[in-house]
C-alpha cells in the first residue's frame, strides 16, 4: 500500500461532500455544457531547478477534464471575435483552430468530445473568463498533475514517471480520444498526462524572472548539460519535456498537441481551516 | 555654458557613430548582397552530396524539417524516432569554408514537442540552439558563417538533451576546406548511434524508450544509420577494385565512443575526429560521441568489406555492422581466399553429438505466424551471413536456401544439419557445393521456429517443423541423415 502524504490525510467525508456540493453548484451555473469542478488540497509546487524555492500551493478548484471542441464551439457561438476567421492575429497565429472544418463546425478532425486544440494562451483565457473562471497557475497545474490515481503526490514513483514519458514518445499525429478516457488521479482530475499539453496561466514563468540579466543564463541552462547540474531531480524527464515544451511557447501560438481546462478559487467558505 | 559644450561634445560623438555604422551596415549589406544564393543539396544517408565546385563563397540556404514518426529500428521492432528529414541520421548538408548560412528549422505541426538545432561547425552560443528553438508548427530562421573546414556533428539541444539525442536527432555536416577534398571514386554517409529501449534487443512491437537504460548507458541497439540492417544485403554500399572509397564517419551517440573499424581493409588516410590532421595506415579509429572521422582507403581485392564498431559485441549482437561490396577481377597476390579447408579436432575430442536435452518447449505450441515471425529473427541474426539476406547463398560456396530442391526434398535432414552440421559434397539446384556448415548453437524451439520459417519463404513447398520434432531428431542422431562433421 503506497503512503498518503499528511496534506491529503485530511480528505475527509466532509471534504467529500463539499466536492459533490462543489460540482452541483457549478453544474448549476453552466447551464447547458457540463463543466465540473473537483477539489485539489493545498500542497507544495517543487520547481526543476532546486536553486529556485519550493512554492505553497493553496486548496484550488480544476476543471475534472479538458475543455472540448463542443464547449469551445459554444464560446465561439457566443463570442464571435474569437472565430477562426474573425480572431484577431495580434492573439492568434495561423493555425489557430486550423482542424476545425470552419468557424462554427469543428467537423471530422475535431470530433465534439475531444479536447480542444490549436487554440492560443489568449483564446484559451477569454475562454476561462467567459466562463468565470481563469486558467490555473504553473503551480497548481504542476501539483496538481503530480498525482496518480492513488497518491496525491507520485513525484519520484518511476512506474508512474514511465507512464507520463511514454506518452510523450508518442508522436501527436497519433490523435486525441474523448476526454475522460486515460486515467481518473487521485482528486479525481481526468488525463492530466497522457492526451494533451495544457495552457497554464504562467506558461513562461520558468524562464523569465524579471531581472533580465538572469533570464537568458536560465534559458541557456535549458538547453545544455549545465541545464541538468541544477535540476531538482534528474531523472523526472518528463518535467523537463514540459518546461522544454512551455518555454518554446508564446502567447499566441497554437499546436495540434496542446489545449486546456480551467480553474477557480475555492469559495471562502469551503477553505479549509488553517492549522 | 559649460553643460552646453557637452550636449555639443555628445552630439558629434553621436554623429560619428550614427555615420561610422551607417558605413558598415553598407559594407555588410554590400558583402552580403555579393554572394550568389543557392539552396543546400541534402542527402539521406548513406548518400553524399556531389562536391561543391566553386571556389568563391555562397549565401548557402538549408531547410530542415523535424518529424517524430515511428519506424523499424530492426526487424519485427518499431520505435518512435524524432528526425531530422524524417530519417536516422539526418541529412548530410555540404557546405565550403567561408560560406555564410541561412538556416531554417522546420518544426512538423503533427510533433508533440519543441525542437532545435545544435551545429557544431557553428561558432557562437549553443551552436545555434536558442536562435532555433521552435514550438510544433512553427519555422526558426538564423545564419552562420562556416569559419573553419571539418566534418561537424549536428544535434537537436532541447532538455532533455540526451533523449533527444537517444531518439535519433543527429547527422552530419561537411564544411569543405576553401580548395575543396582530393577527389574519390565514391563517397558514403555512415552514422553510429545507440538506442534503449524497454525490451531487450530483438524484441518485437513497438518498443519505447528506457531512461534507465539511458542513464546506465546500457544500450539494446548499436547500429549505423538508424537502424539494425540499414547497411547490409541490398542496402550494402558499393565499389569495384581499384577504386577509392571515402565515408564520412559520425557518431550521434548519446553515450558510446565508437571503435571504427572496416573488416579486410586498412585506412590510407583518416581525417582524425574529423579535422585537418592526417594519420596513415590506420585499422581502427576512435569516433567519440558528437564527433566524427573521415576515412579513405583503396579497394585493391574484391570482396565483402564488414563495416563495425569493433568493440564487438556490438557489431554482433546489437547491430553496429554494416557492408561494403567490392566487385573485380581476384587479385591473388594480395589475398587467395580460402586455400585448403578441414576440420581440426584435437585427439580425444568428438564432435557435437548430444547437447539438446530439456530444449522442449513445455508452453502452448506456437503458431504458424509466430514461428514464421520469430523464425526470421533466427535467420537474421545467425543464418544470414552465409546464406545471405534473401536465402539466395553465394554462387559455389554457400548453397541457397530460396527455392531450394535439396531442401524441399527432405526439409528433416535441414533440421539435422542445423543441429549436427554437415560435411562433404552436395548438388543443390544443379550447383555443386563441397563446404563445411559447422553445427549451430540453437535451442530446438528456434531450428523449428528456422527451418519453419525457411519453407515458407522465398518460393519453398511450404511446411511445419515442431520443437518436439527436432528433440526427436536429436535424439536420432547424425547418421540418418548423414550429417556431423568428421576430422580428416
Amino acid at each position: 500500500m503506497t503512503v498518503v502524504p499528511s496534506h491529503s490525510a485530511r480528505a475527509s467525508t466532509r471534504s467529500k461532500v463539499k466536492r459533490i456540493v462543489i460540482a452541483l453548484l457549478f453544474a448549476s451555473l453552466c447551464g447547458g455544457v457540463e463543466a465540473a469542478f473537483i477539489q485539489v488540497d493545498a500542497g507544495v509546487y517543487r520547481p526543476i531547478y532546486s536553486n529556485e524555492p519550493e512554492q505553497p500551493v493553496a486548496a484550488f478548484l480544476l476543471e475534472e477534464a479538458q475543455v472540448t471542441n463542443e464547449e469551445f464551439l459554444q464560446f465561439v457561438t457566443e463570442n464571435p471575435r474569437w472565430q477562426r476567421s474573425k480572431a484577431s492575429k495580434l492573439f492568434v497565429d495561423e493555425r489557430y483552430l486550423a482542424n476545425w472544418t470552419d468557424d462554427l463546425t469543428p467537423g471530422v478532425n475535431a470530433p465534439l468530445n475531444h479536447p480542444v486544440t490549436q487554440v492560443s494562451w489568449f483564446a484559451a483565457r477569454a475562454y476561462a473568463q467567459w466562463k468565470g473562471a481563469r486558467l490555473p497557475t504553473l503551480a497548481e497545474w504542476e501539483w496538481a498533475a503530480s498525482a496518480s490515481e492513488d497518491r496525491a503526490d507520485s513525484r519520484g514513483d518511476t512506474n508512474f514517471l514511465a507512464r507520463i514519458l511514454a506518452w510523450y514518445g508518442r508522436p501527436a499525429s497519433t490523435g486525441t480520444q474523448p476526454v475522460r478516457s486515460v486515467y481518473k488521479n487521485f482528486w479525481g482530475a481526468w488525463d492530466m498526462h497522457g492526451q494533451i499539453w495544457e495552457w497554464v496561466e504562467d506558461f513562461n514563468s520558468a524562464l523569465v524572472t524579471g531581472e533580465s540579466r538572469n533570464d537568458s543564463a536560465l534559458e541557456g541552462g535549458l538547453f545544455c548539460g549545465s541545464g541538468a547540474a541544477g535540476a531538482a531531480d534528474v531523472e523526472d524527464y518528463a518535467a523537463f519535456m514540459r518546461f522544454a515544451f512551455r518555454s518554446s511557447l508564446k502567447a499566441r501560438y497554437s499546436t495540434s498537441a496542446l489545449g486546456f481546462r480551467c480553474a477557480r478559487d475555492l469559495p471562502a467558505d469551503l477553505k479549509e481551516p488553517t492549522q | 555654458m559649460k553643460e552646453q559644450r557637452t550636449k555639443r561634445t555628445t552630439r558629434h560623438f553621436h554623429r560619428i557613430a550614427l555615420a561610422l555604422s551607417a558605413v558598415f551596415l553598407a559594407a555588410a549589406g554590400a558583402s552580403a548582397a555579393e554572394l550568389p544564393r543557392e539552396e543546400a543539396v541534402l542527402t539521406h544517408a548513406p548518400n553524399v552530396p556531389p562536391p561543391i565546385t566553386r571556389r568563391t563563397p555562397a549565401k548557402v540556404v538549408i531547410n530542415l524539417e523535424v518529424k517524430e514518426h515511428i519506424a523499424e529500428l530492426a526487424p519485427g521492432v518499431e520505435y518512435t524516432f524524432w528526425t531530422f528529414g524524417g530519417q536516422v541520421p539526418g541529412p548530410f548538408m555540404r557546405i565550403r569554408e567561408g560560406d555564410e548560412v541561412e538556416f531554417h528549422l522546420h518544426n512538423n505541426p503533427d510533433n508533440k514537442l519543441p525542437h532545435n538545432i545544435d551545429l557544431h561547425a557553428v561558432t557562437g552560443p549553443g551552436g545555434g540552439a536558442a536562435a532555433s528553438f521552435t514550438a510544433p508548427g512553427r519555422s526558426s530562421q538564423f545564419s552562420f558563417k562556416a569559419l573553419k573546414p571539418g566534418l561537424y556533428v549536428y544535434h537537436c539541444a532541447t532538455a532533455p538533451v540526451g533523449m533527444h539525442i537517444a531518439n535519433g536527432m543527429y547527422g552530419l555536416i561537411l564544411v569543405e576546406p576553401e580548395f575543396g577534398l582530393p577527389p574519390v571514386d565514391h563517397e558514403y554517409y555512415l552514422m553510429q548511434g545507440e538506442f534503449y529501449t524497454e525490451g531487450e534487443y530483438g524484441t518485437p512491437g513497438l518498443q519505447t524508450f528506457s531512461m534507465n537504460k539511458a542513464l546506465d548507458e546500457r544500450p539494446d541497439y548499436v547500429v549505423f544509420n538508424g537502424s539494425v540492417g540499414s547497411l547490409t544485403g541490398d542496402n550494402a554500399i558499393h565499389a569495384k577494385t581499384g577504386e577509392t572509397v571515402r565515408l564520412y564517419v559520425g557518431n550521434g551517440g548519446p553515450n558510446l565512443i565508437s571503435s571504427f573499424h572496416v573488416i579486410g581493409e586498412i585506412f590510407d588516410t583518416v581525417h582524425i575526429e574529423g579535422g585537418d590532421r592526417l594519420n596513415a595506415n590506420v585499422q581502427t579509429t576512435l569516433v567519440p560521441a558528437g564527433g566524427s572521422a573521415i576515412v579513405e582507403f583503396f579497394c585493391d581485392a574484391p570482396g565483402t568489406l564488414t563495416l563495425v564498431d569493433h568493440s564487438i559485441f556490438r557489431a554482433f549482437n546489437k547491430g553496429a555492422l554494416g557492408m561494403l561490396k567490392v566487385e573485380g577481377e581476384p587479385n591473388l597476390t594480395v589475398f587467395s581466399g580460402k586455400q585448403h579447408d578441414s576440420v581440426y579436432l584435437p585427439e580425444g575430442r568428438e564432435p557435437p553429438s548430444d547437447n539438446g536435452h530439456a530444449l522442449v518447449r513445455t508452453d502452448r505450441e506456437p503458431t504458424l505466424t509466430e514461428q514464421k515471425r520469430a523464425g526470421e529473427l533466427v535467420y537474421k541474426q545467425t543464418c544470414f551471413a552465409c546464406h545471405q539476406a534473401s536465402g539466395q547463398g553465394i554462387p559455389s560456396v554457400f548453397p541457397p536456401l530460396a527455392n531450394s530442391d535439396y531442401l524441399n526434398a527432405d526439409p528433416e535432414r535441414a533440421v539435422a544439419y542445423v543441429i549436427f552440421g554437415r560435411q562433404g559434397p552436395i548438388t543443390v539446384n544443379g550447383v555443386d557445393y563441397n563446404q563445411i556448415m559447422t553445427p549451430q548453437n540453437l535451442n530446438n524451439e528456434q531450428i523449428a521456429d528456422v527451418v519453419t520459417y525457411v519453407l515458407n519463404t522465398w518460393g519453398n513447398k511450404k511446411g511445419r517443423i515442431s520443437a518436439t520434432r527436432v528433440q526427436e531428431i536429436r535424439d536420432g542422431g547424425p547418421e540418418p541423415f548423414g550429417a556431423g562433421i568428421h576430422a580428416e
